[in-house]
């Protein structure tokens, strides 16, 4: 690896990593479901990040796209079903927290 | 050879669009704190030379996916002055200990300086691109990926479906 590949690895890996804290972070402290896809979220674009680094990083971008491509549309459609339950979820109970699932039958 | 000032902006940048987006209060701020992340994240790929993964992540994690979300945000329920006093006050204490965390993180992994001299696996050919990739090496990702959306439209239709009487 150049030495320039590796300092743009190491400033974005960090960066990448920070991200992928923050979302977890996210992920473990909120109640509201909505919050926790926005969490979700945050955690791909770490993801994201990753992939498309290592692809840099290797000389493999072209690799690296296709992989990421595929990545935001499985992100797409994961977003879309959770949306579907959590709304499906506020109209059987009138509330999108997250205690309030626990206490649902079934 | 010290940091391009470019990139540590773009990321210093990226991780505070991130820290925005989940420690604030109000939901439709925190959508369009999803959408800068995205649009910051488009940034760094662009810099990464993946400009078709960054036009993807533009046209839908920072156009399509929010519009989505502030769907959902405006389809339940309105929260009231109160509700929203507190929940900034909980925001407060839940979120006083990350900027701690991330900065302890981000000091570790600077000391540990990683060695990146490790052997890279051979590259593609030049003529490699994203289309002939995607196409001739990874069909099996795109049979994946129609299957997904297939499955995704059908859940969604199956969840939102009103009661039948």
């Amino acid at each position: 690896m150049t030495p320039q590949a590796a300092l743009i690895f190491g400033t974005f890996a960090v960066g990448a990593v920070l991200v992928l804290i923050v979302g977890f972070y996210s992920l473990l402290s909120t109640r509201n479901l909505i919050r926790s896809i926005i969490a979700l979220e945050v955690l791909t674009k770490s993801v994201t990040l990753l992939i498309i680094l290592a692809g840099y990083t290797t000389a493999q971008q072209a690799l690296a796209q296709s992989l990421a491509i595929t990545l935001i549309v499985i992100e797409v459609a994961v977003m879309v079903v959770g949306v579907g339950l959590v709304l499906r979820i506020h109209s059987q109970t009138g509330s999108i927290d997250t205690n309030t699932v626990e206490n649902i039958k079934g | 050879m010290s940091a391009n000032v470019l990139d540590i902006a773009l990321t210093v940048l990226l991780v505070a669009a991130a820290v925005w987006t989940v420690s604030t209060a109000r939901m439709l701020r925190s959508v369009i704190g999803l959408a800068a992340t995205s649009a910051l994240l488009t940034a760094i790929l662009f810099r990464l030379d993946s400009p078709l993964a960054a036009v993807f992540e533009l046209s839908v994690c920072a156009g399509l996916i929010p519009a989505i979300l502030v769907s959902a945000v405006g389809l339940t329920a309105r929260m009231d002055d109160d509700a929203l006093a507190r929940r900034k006050r909980a925001k407060l204490k839940v979120f006083a200990l990350l900027p701690v965390i991330l900065a302890a993180a981000a000091w570790a992994l600077v000391r540990l300086n990683v060695p990146l001299d490790f052997a890279l696996p051979a590259a593609q050919g030049p003529g490699a691109t994203v289309q002939t990739t995607l196409w001739n090496l990874r069909q099996a990702d795109l049979v994946g990926q129609i299957a997904v959306l297939l499955a995704a439209a059908f859940g969604v239709v199956v969840l939102l479906k009103g009661k039948s009487q």
